[in-house]
């Protein structure tokens, strides 16, 4: 294990000057952009330059820029993102509380994508170049056209407001918003732990749209991966003999062929996981959920400085991490690898 | 194949290599149809569209008031009029312009700087190429869809901020495959050799590297256009496009989204399915690239 802990602190060690680059951007991209935050945050018109100047003192931006800098980072080795100025709260405590939401959402967009990904990717390999193949592929292709955005908007015409079958937007109905005790964020979670299972019903009927909005153009690039990685393997010489030693077809493709083909399958899900942040700031914005990726939009819009650089700083650092899990989960799939 | 000047011309741009490439073929035509599309109703000045009289049928900008307000499609409005008694159909096809013109030139942007400073890179090598190299990567794993929003939002809305923000992104890609060609090629001993015989070396590499990345630049780009093409739309979505009243789908669909729960769904369907009909060719045409590339496919289809 000993190699393995190396391993994990080297890459522990490279994510550091990754979030410096990031955050060196951000600040300096931000100090560029045109519009004031505290102008923003008094509102906009009618403040008089003596109030302005005080607050611009107030909040060290009166200062040069590279000592603004260093007072960032300096904060930020504490722990400190700083204030944000649209909520008043501190700005690592908003991201903390909205973590949950962005992660219910990102895991079971995934969970989506991998249910209707990886089987549909294993038909069209074994159906390789038949109908069934390139009724398939036509579909997983077809999945990562579609505008994240655009398919919420559909499901919300379609499912909510024509049929009216699921909710429009939100995470939970208001009538249960004071009665609910949240216990670690997760509603679907919570509503499991407290065992009301009218909220729990509540919870995944505004998760569907959402998550499945999500999912759909990671099912399309899983499914794609996966009927790759399958044709790969079923060529292999170990597929033929395990066939030839008499083996049940079912045996030989699941425990043979889909435990090899899951290797690339899991880098899929590593490098998707930056786009699934993406795609989570466009369906966060459609429904109305209140994550972290729906934060960084409004803060855009309302010139939050510190916490654009903290919302971009945290989802580097989180995509970096994911990404490690995913280099350490491959020694468990394929035992060949050892770090 | 056919004979006489049809199967000349169709030989000249390489149609009978294309044969059996069901999905390049659709993708192309496709590609085509809106590229023509385009072209026949882009802006003329004078905020005026289209260079054929009744190609958009009406003017996409102003509304006529003998137009039904938010009207469902019907004959005479195949697509609906909007809240503003504007005609959806012409505005679809006057929008195609714009996200063509975006996702194109940050393309051709991404791939131009990428590869060079890619190509420097690995061939000036040392700590230059190792700070390259992990700058690149940070961007690389960022989410890009984020960056974008960002970049946008830092230089204003706009088709130039659009195009700067979008190739940005897209550079580590370009980055990667040139880079990764230089430091094969500049193993080989023919480098070796042309250098000793007095050749500059930059030169050598440049005509052995360039040629090899341009069959894997193909397919990735057609890819990256899909996908542009969908950045461009939430960036407009998000209202950092082109400004109004100009036609544009991505921002179409913002303004449907207002309505949207009074169940005027053909405010957002049509100019959806644009963006995905034009993405959805791109990224045919490059699956019908990989096709023709991958020769591990070729050789099962010979056996």
């Amino acid at each position: 294990m000993g190699g393995l802990t190396r391993y994990i602190v080297q890459r522990l060690m490279l994510t550091v000057p990754m979030v410096f680059i990031l955050l060196s951007v951000a600040f300096l991209a931000l100090r560029l952009m045109p519009g004031d935050p505290v102008l923003a945050m008094m509102g906009g018109r009618n403040v008089s330059p003596e109030l302005l100047a005080q607050k611009r003192h107030e909040m060290g931006l009166d200062k040069p820029l590279h000592v603004q800098y260093v007072d960032y980072l300096r904060g930020l080795v504490r722990g400190d993102l700083g204030r944000s100025t649209r909520t008043g709260k501190p700005v690592g405590e908003e991201l903390i509380s909205r973590l949950p939401a962005t992660l219910e959402l990102a895991l079971w967009g995934m969970v989506f994508a991998a249910l209707f990904g990886i089987p549909t990717g294993m038909i069209a390999a074994l159906r390789a170049d038949r109908p069934a193949d390139h009724a398939i592929r036509i579909l997983h292709i077809g999945s990562f056209a579609l505008p994240i955005f655009w398919v919420g908007l559909m499901f919300q015409v379609i499912f909510a407001v024509k049929l009216g079958w699921l909710p429009v937007a939100g995470r939970l109905a208001g009538r249960y918003a004071f009665s609910f005790q949240q216990v670690t964020g997760f509603y679907l979670l919570d509503a499991l732990i407290l065992k009301d299972w009218e909220i729990l019903g509540d919870v995944v009927r505004h998760l569907v749209l959402p998550a499945v909005a999500l999912g759909l153009a990671q099912m399309g690039f899983l499914g794609r991966v996966t009927r790759a990685a399958m044709l790969e393997v079923l060529d292999a010489e170990y597929v033929t003999t395990a066939r030839s030693k008499g083996l049940r077809e079912r045996v030989v493709i699941l425990s043979h062929a889909l435990r090899n083909a899951l290797i690339p399958i899991i880098t899929v899900f590593g490098l998707e996981f930056a786009v699934l942040m993406g795609g989570a700031v466009l369906t966060e914005t459609v429904f109305s959920w209140p994550g972290v990726a729906g934060f960084l939009i409004q803060s855009l819009y309302y010139r939050d400085w510190w916490a654009l650089q903290g919302t971009i700083a945290f989802i580097g650092v989180f995509v970096a991490m994911v990404n490690l899990v995913v280099d350490l989960l491959y020694s468990f799939v394929d035992p060949r690898i050892r770090y | 194949m056919k004979r006489g000047l049809t199967g000349t011309v169709l030989r000249a741009l390489g149609v009978g290599t294309l044969r059996g490439q069901t999905l390049l073929k659709t993708g192309l035509v496709i590609v085509a149809l809106f590229v023509i599309v385009a072209v026949l109703c882009a802006p003329r000045g004078g905020d005026r569209y289209g260079w054929i009289a009744g190609f958009p049928p009406y003017d996409p900008i102003r509304g006529y008031s003998n137009f039904p307000r938010l009207s469902a499609p019907s004959s005479s409005h195949w697509m609906g009029t909007d809240h503003l008694q504007r005609d959806v159909f012409s505005r679809v096809l006057a929008g195609g312009w714009a996200p063509l013109v975006v996702a194109f030139s940050s393309i051709a942007l991404a791939m131009s700087v990428g590869s060079v400073v890619g190509w420097i890179s690995g061939y000036v090598g040392g700590w230059p190429d190792r700070g390259l190299s992990l700058t690149m990567d940070a961007i690389y794993s960022f989410p890009s869809m984020i960056l974008a929003i960002a970049l946008v939002a830092v230089m204003g809305a706009g088709l130039v901020p659009m195009i700067a923000a979008i190739s940005f992104v897209y550079v580590p890609t370009y980055f990667r495959i040139t880079r990764a060609e230089v430091l094969r090629v500049r193993e080989y001993a023919f480098v070796e050799a042309a250098r000793a015989a007095g050749a500059s070396g930059p030169r050598v590499l440049l005509r052995h590297v360039a040629p090899n990345t341009v069959n894997a630049m193909m397919a990735v780009s057609s890819f990256n256009i899909a996908d542009a093409i969908l950045t461009a739309a939430a960036l407009a979505f998000l209202g950092y496009g082109l400004p109004p009243p100009t036609p544009d789908w991505g921002f179409d669909i913002q303004n449907g989204q207002r309505y949207l729960q009074s169940g005027y769904w053909w405010l957002i369907t049509f100019p959806g399915l644009a963006i995905v009909t034009l993405s959805l060719g791109f990224g045919l045409v490059g699956e019908g690239i990989s096709d023709l590339l991958n020769p591990k496919r070729r050789r099962k289809k010979l056996a």
